[in-house]
């Protein structure tokens, strides 16, 4: 069977509307049956990468793979890149401008907690080119 | 406990869900910074914050929260109420502040859940 393919633009204009592609997945998920723990993981995941993308890149591209056994997404940004991975990856670790911290973000958890929610993680960036994350929840 | 329970016990008032609050609340999770609220992931919680913009109502989306309460007086304005009446939220305000909502709520019996 063919995956079924997502693709959400995201843009950084306007944080208030920061989650509404991992909404969407989510409730689309939620249609397909998917497992509500799978959904879960799924929604938190995607939603922090997407805030991310907002805060720190200029925004970029989210694309979603799901097939029987694995739901893939793939967050393609435009931003500065991340100079140093293991230091990001660390849970209090941010470099979040105060302004995001006003917002309820930039508490250093975001890439751990995606790491936590998902199977498999795989981080690609190039400073000043961008920054790919692939991440995969696997199904039963 | 329901969240009507949650509710008589911290006075709260609810803006809406009315119709949801005999759902059962487990465990609860009290924070402004939503990227902890998110590393706390358990069935039927109750959220309590002090922070009052539309990435709380995403947070609870993404995590299922049943309840949400904004403590210490804050006023979601109308967006952010309808945000929350489009996925079934329940959303109550108390004037307590966030240590005496989670200390009210922890002394009823309701815990924050295995980490």
């Amino acid at each position: 069977m063919d995956a079924i393919v997502l693709k959400y633009p995201i843009s950084a204009d306007d944080f208030t509307r920061a989650g509404e592609a991992s909404s969407d997945v989510k409730s689309k998920l939620k249609q397909m049956g998917v497992s509500p723990e799978a959904v879960r993981k799924v929604a938190i995941a995607m939603y922090e990468g997407e805030i991310n993308m907002v805060i720190h890149a200029k925004g970029g591209e989210i694309t979603v793979e799901i097939t029987p056994e694995n739901i893939r997404m793939i967050l393609a940004d435009v931003g500065p890149g991340i100079p140093d991975i293991d230091l990001a990856m660390k849970a209090g670790y941010s470099t979040a401008p105060d302004e995001v911290r006003s917002l309820g973000f930039g508490a250093g958890m975001g890439l751990p907690n995606m790491k936590k929610y998902t199977d498999d993680m795989k981080i690609e960036t190039e400073l000043g080119v961008g920054t790919t994350i692939t991440m995969d929840v696997h199904l039963a | 406990m329901t969240a009507r329970d949650v509710q008589n016990i911290l006075g709260a008032r609810v803006l809406t869900g009315e119709e949801f609050l005999d759902r059962e609340v487990r465990s609860a999770c009290g924070s402004d910074m939503m990227s902890d609220v998110l590393a706390f992931s358990k069935d039927h919680s109750v959220l309590l914050t002090g922070l009052c913009n539309p990435q709380v109502i995403r947070t609870a989306e993404m995590l299922d929260i049943v309840c949400l309460i904004f403590v210490r007086g804050k006023k979601p304005d109308e967006t952010l109420i309808q945000m929350a009446k489009d996925r079934d939220l329940i959303v109550m305000e108390t004037g307590h502040r966030m240590f005496s909502s989670c200390g009210m709520l922890y002394q009823a019996g309701l815990g924050g859940g295995a980490i």
